[in-house]
């Protein structure tokens, strides 16, 4: 990543793969409305036990945004970006959108703003981003090519029609790519998510990834889909599935050849809060927020205080160890047959530490570790007991469940684990490690790479080595 | 001449901002059209507007009950073939 952006986005905590572990951003759920419909969206948004793009639990007037996005900023100083994402689309609900970020750049004008778009309404939007100085926008594309794009968009709102199939498609792809096109002219940073859909766009994200590159994407993020059926989302109730972690990291791997891709992404609520991996927005409801006292002046000193104390922090670091930038190339170096295998690692870490008890983690940190040090890879979710409707189901046991989901990790690690979980891991074939409580998470992790080394347990297979 | 909307809204807000006439409310427990402002977008706009983006099959009808966007036209697939298509996509 050029120096330059890479300070432009040194604390956007979705952004920057080492911010995310300091600073907060709060999405705030003011755009209801949506000119197009994807297959994996279901646009009855409000579950309050659902975690994923879309979804909030209750819908704000700009007055009220603001007046919780100063409540999360004094109670919360690691906050430093206010996204709209949603639940709809932020540029079809234009006066809600900038009247917001309007009012809250008076009150609090550190914070940074950014939006998250499906791009068709983007090009008619871009000067009017510009004036409010939004620092970021996410766009989300799925495809350049029209006959994928139709079977992923049934339909677009366009200039007062309902448009359908391929040339729907047609028209927002050009639409997309006319306004990332006008996003770098402006010096607007853009990001590009794009949601992998087996057997629809999967093979063809490959090539989405270069042409948004060229396009002037400064990172690109390849999500997971989530369909399930009890969401109600056309893909979920015909059957369609997502990609295995397994799917995701080859592609993930395969496209990040020479562009910066990010692999820390949580795909949150269009109404979260706090830092990525724990959502905060229980606390903050309006009930709650309407009766908090704030001192604005006192809470921005001690924003300001934070981010200084932090870039002194990453500094150092920096020096100490003057290593990639914080969202790493994928390199295929030649390397020699005697250091040992890649391996999977699970962590259960809050704030860059290795801190949770397994059974509280609600997510684990993957890295991918080797002699080249510790990648961060993705993150996967620990199964939740859910609380909420009956039909939501509990098919298998929640451990169970969680080791599911690590499939692939050879180590877990984590301050403490029970007796059960420990023993299901281990048959699982995974290690449960609780001996680097507290340690930061890639040293944690390297010094389990390197007791394996030592042990024994990563030599290549002789085929393996022929081919490093 | 008007439109209604039916309890099958799911409240997602689409077409309020964009009736001509100002005849959309965000009622609950879900959206309603005041009939004496309805005109059907008649000499405003090319379609009624609100039918044009509502994201739910069957949400708005017109006098007779009828929806604008009946059962297979906002998916594109008839309920003839739901079966079938269901099959393709879980293969996938
Ligand atoms: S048909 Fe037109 S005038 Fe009537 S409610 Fe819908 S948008 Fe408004
Ligand atoms: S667009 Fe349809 S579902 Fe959405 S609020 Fe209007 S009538 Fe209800």
């Amino acid at each position: 990543m050029p120096e330059a952006i890479r300070r432009q986005v040194a604390d956007h905590p979705c952004y920057s793969e080492q911010a995310h572990h300091h600073f907060a951003r709060m999405h705030a759920a003011v755009a209801p409305a949506c000119n197009i419909q994807c297959h994996y969206c279901n646009r009855k948004y409000d579950c309050a036990n659902e975690s994923r793009p879309g979804v909030v639990s209750e819908l704000l007037s700009p007055e009220q945004a603001v007046r919780k996005a100063l409540a999360v900023a004094a109670a919360i100083p690691q906050m430093s970006v206010l996204g709209i994402a949603g639940p709809g689309d932020p540029l079809v609900n234009p006066e809600r959108t900038f009247a917001t970020f309007r009012l809250l750049a008076e009150k609090a004008p550190d914070l940074k703003l950014c939006v998250s778009t499906n791009g068709l309404a983007l090009p008619d939007a871009v000067s009017e981003l510009a004036r409010h100085n939004v620092a970021h926008v996410t766009i989300t594309i799925n495809c350049i090519d029209p006959d994928v794009g139709a079977q992923i968009y049934p339909w677009i709102f366009w200039q007062g029609r309902r448009v359908r199939g391929r040339e729907a498609a047609a028209i927002l792809i050009e639409q997309q790519q006319k306004g990332l096109a006008m996003l770098a002219e402006r010096g607007i940073l853009a990001k590009v998510n794009s949601v992998m859909i087996p057997g629809v766009n999967d093979r063809h994200l490959v090539e989405v990834s270069k042409a948004v590159k060229a396009k002037g994407a400064f990172l690109h993020n390849l999500m997971p889909l989530i369909a399930e059926a009890e969401h109600g989302t056309f893909y979920g109730v015909m059957g369609q599935r997502s990609p295995t972690p397994a799917e995701l990291k080859a592609l993930q791997d395969e496209c990040a050849g020479d562009m910066a891709l990010m692999r820390h992404c949580r795909q949150c609520r269009a109404d979260a809060v706090g830092l990525l991996g724990e959502d905060r927005g229980a606390e903050f409801t309006m009930e709650k927020v309407e009766a908090m006292e704030i001192d604005f002046d006192a809470a921005l000193q001690r924003r300001l205080e934070f981010r200084a104390a932090v870039a002194a922090e990453l500094e150092t670091k920096r020096e100490r160890a003057p290593q990639a930038s914080p969202v790493t190339l994928h390199r295929r170096a030649p390397r020699p047959a005697d250091d040992g295998r890649p391996v999977l690692m699970a962590v259960a870490a809050k704030r860059g530490l290795v801190f949770e008890h397994f059974g509280h983690a609600r997510e684990f940190l993957i890295y991918e570790a080797s002699a080249a040090g510790a990648k961060l890879i993705g993150h996967r979710r620990a199964a939740q007991y859910c609380f909420g409707d009956a039909e939501c189901g509990e098919a298998e046991d929640v451990l169970a469940q969680t080791i599911r989901a690590l499939a692939g990790c050879e180590a877990v690690l984590c301050s403490r684990i029970g007796w059960e979980p420990w023993r299901e891991l281990e048959a699982a074939g995974i290690q449960p490690n609780g001996e680097h409580a507290m340690e930061p998470v890639e040293d944690a992790v390297m010094a389990v790479w390197r007791e394996m080394l030592a042990a024994g347990r990563l030599v290549r297979s002789v085929a393996e080595q022929r081919c490093a | 001449m008007t439109l209604a909307i039916i309890e099958s809204c799911v409240n997602c807000w689409a077409c309020e901002p964009l009736c001509p006439n100002g005849a959309i409310v965000a009622a609950e427990p879900f959206f309603a059209i005041e009939a004496a402002k309805c005109t059907e977008c008649l000499g405003d706009r090319p379609a009624p507007q609100c039918a044009e983006i509502c994201p739910v099959e069957g949400a708005i009808v017109n006098e007779l009950d009828e929806p604008l966007n009946p059962p297979g036209s906002l998916t594109g697939i008839p309920p003839e073939r739901w079966a079938a298509v269901r099959r393709e996509i879980a293969a996938r």
